[in-house]
């Protein structure tokens, strides 16, 4: 586990490191807080194109699952498509429920993503 | 030695755009953007002009931070994708190709980014190799299938930056080959390139609507 979280870890940072950076050097737009709390999602997307096996169903539910808790506990907002993301790792393990509520949050949250989360939601219901 | 002027000139517009943010340049017209803003941004694979075959991927997953940050609500990137390709589409050209009447059909997006990389991942030299990261975007509004808003992403890294004496440039040269290898740095250099051409006062996006700046955003007003 500590081999896994290290190196994901100063990843992450250096990823952080090099957007303030950016955003510092653009010296005009004086920097703000960030409206979401990221945590790992867009890391996992990274992992399961280009490391493949390296993100499966199972670990990416239990990595945003608790990515959500955290941010919910600290008071964040969830960014858009996280959880529409852990509703489809559901899908991938086989339980439509869980993906389905998922897809449902998602609307909740961003009712843009409306006629897209009932779409899935149409075919979920024929699974 | 042409290539390496050439490379040098890279360098240099890079060094220039990452320091340049507060130049006055001449900003493009927002107006049919600020007519059509869009609340919610569909993001397709980019297609993939490099020679790196991982680029697509790895671009994706450094986009949606900033264009949510920006103020907009970003399509799941991965779900998008993994739907596109159940529905026999399996390569970003084919998605390209969607039209933007079943975009909102399927969808209901708003406006959709389309991505062309470029150029991704390492050049080598022989004392040095410069990572680039080089992509081009365009936003359309799907509703009219009116061309919104035109950038370019791009960075550029040379490993021979804190090179000292030869033994030293070899050094790092190699150093940084090895780096390359995961194609990590090319990954945050594509951070570091989209979040300079979304956050850019003059021809960066427009704040979207959840951005709290939304409503002070004069530009194309």
């Amino acid at each position: 586990m500590v081999s896994l979280a290290s190196p994901l870890m100063i990843r992450r940072h250096a990823i952080l490191a090099a957007m303030v950076a950016a955003l510092l050097s653009l010296g005009c737009t004086p920097q703000k807080p960030l409206i979401y709390r990221w945590g790992v999602y867009e890391d996992l997307v990274y992992e399961m194109y280009a490391k493949p096996g390296s993100a499966d169903p199972g670990t990416q539910v239990a990595r945003l699952s608790e990515d959500i808790t955290r941010t919910q506990a600290e008071g964040r907002r969830v960014p858009p498509g996280v959880h529409a993301h852990l509703g489809y790792m559901y899908y991938l393990q086989g339980n439509t429920g869980a993906a389905y509520q998922e897809f449902a949050t998602e609307r909740e949250l961003f009712p843009e993503s409306a006629t897209f989360v009932n779409g899935i939601q149409q075919r979920l219901r024929k699974e | 030695m042409r290539l390496y002027r050439f490379l040098m000139l890279c360098i240099a517009c890079a060094v220039l755009i990452l320091t340049g943010g507060c130049v006055t340049t001449t900003s493009p017209d927002y107006s049919a953007y600020r007519a059509h803003i869009p609340k919610s941004v569909l993001v397709l694979p980019p297609l993939n002009q490099s020679v790196e075959v991982n680029a697509p991927y790895a671009y994706l997953s450094t986009i949606t931070r900033p264009l949510a940050e920006c103020g907009y609500y970003v399509f799941p990137v991965a779900v998008v994708d993994a739907l596109m390709k159940e529905n026999g589409l399996p390569t970003p050209a084919e998605m390209h190709s969607v039209s933007l009447k079943k975009i909102h059909e399927v969808f209901g997006a708003d406006a959709v980014l389309y991505v062309t990389i470029e150029e991704y991942g390492q050049k080598y030299l022989v004392l040095s190799s410069t990572t680039v990261v080089k992509a081009r975007a365009s936003l359309v509004d799907v509703a009219t299938g009116t061309t919104l808003w035109k950038g370019t992403a791009q960075a550029a890294r040379s490993s021979g930056d804190s090179g000292g004496s030869l033994v030293g440039m070899l050094v790092t040269a190699a150093v940084a080959q090895i780096v390359n290898t995961t194609t990590d740095q090319a990954h945050m250099l594509a951070y570091q390139a989209n979040a300079q051409m979304i956050f850019n006062d003059h021809n960066g996006l427009l704040l979207g609507p959840y951005n709290p700046g939304y409503a002070t955003d004069t530009r194309g007003r």
